[in-house]
């Protein structure tokens, strides 16, 4: 398995269990008697669980086993595809902390970090489509 | 890689391009406010995320993947699995317009096409969910 893939499934790992504990927190905060604030966290949760997780498993599974590019570019362009993995995490990440803080504090201004978290995970979207187009081909 | 799964893998990943560009533009517009019109694309965008990147990458790669027949044809009823994808694409896209439309019958008229995409691929796959060589 190559090192991108191995980056991709451990962090996807992590989110998933991140994404557990933060459906656990939501779903019983009344029995914890959390503050209704924990519900600023249910994009969030949701993104971790269908962003963090499941996309970055597949972009890391399949950047390792679909059909090669070339003989001298198996795997496409690894630049690009280690751009996808940090933008894509960059973005995820500011947004994990920007959101919630956006929705309970909204005083703080930080609508333009949250701007920037959209533009790095769609730039890493574009970037794994791109790299992984040509590898989706018949035998 | 077969052709079908060829098509199910680029048409999932023309549906991520498009449920990342509507999600970033949901985010964009929750960072710094746009139009509250832009809220009409959540459920689009859930849809496309949902049932037509990961669910059809699901189903692609399984048609490809599961041990095939010993026997031709090797991926069992290939015509029930390319109805698969036409019907599973026609439910999301009216599941879409649905939703972004406020039209119930729409969306439901998608659940309905999507739900006969699933029996078809359940129908397709259910023979090579064996063990190798059998």
């Amino acid at each position: 398995m190559p090192r991108l893939s191995r980056y991709f499934i451990k962090a996807g790992l992590l989110y998933f269990v991140l994404a557990a504990m933060l459906g656990t927190l939501i779903l019983g905060r009344s029995a914890l008697r959390l503050p209704p604030e924990i519900y600023a966290f249910t994009p969030v949760y949701y993104h971790l669980l269908m962003v963090g997780w499941v996309t970055q498993l597949i972009m890391g599974v399949a950047y390792w086993m679909f059909p090669k590019h070339s003989k001298e570019m198996p795997r496409g362009s690894e630049k690009l595809a280690w751009a996808v993995f940090i933008a894509l995490n960059a973005g995820l990440l500011l947004r994990l902390v920007v959101e919630p803080l956006l929705m309970t504090l909204p005083a703080l201004n930080l609508g333009g970090l949250l701007l920037l978290s959209a533009l790095l995970q769609w730039l890493a979207g574009m970037g794994f489509i791109i790299n992984t187009w040509t590898r989706v081909k018949e035998r | 890689m077969p052709r079908l799964t060829v098509w199910m893998v680029r048409t999932a990943l023309l549906y991520l391009g498009a449920g990342f560009s509507l999600g970033a533009l949901l985010l964009a517009n929750k960072g710094l406010p746009l139009s509250p019109e832009i809220w009409r694309l959540l459920f689009p965008h859930i849809e496309a995320i949902m049932l037509g990147w990961t669910f059809q990458l699901a189903l692609g790669v399984a048609f490809w993947i599961l041990p095939r027949h010993p026997q031709r044809p090797k991926y069992g009823y290939v015509h029930l699995a390319w109805a698969g994808y036409i019907l599973l694409n026609a439910g999301v896209l009216l599941v879409i317009g649905g939703e972004f439309f406020a039209s119930e019958a729409l969306t439901l008229a998608g659940r309905l096409v999507e739900g006969l995409a699933v029996a078809a691929f359940a129908v397709q796959l259910w023979p090579r969910v064996k063990a190798f060589g059998v």
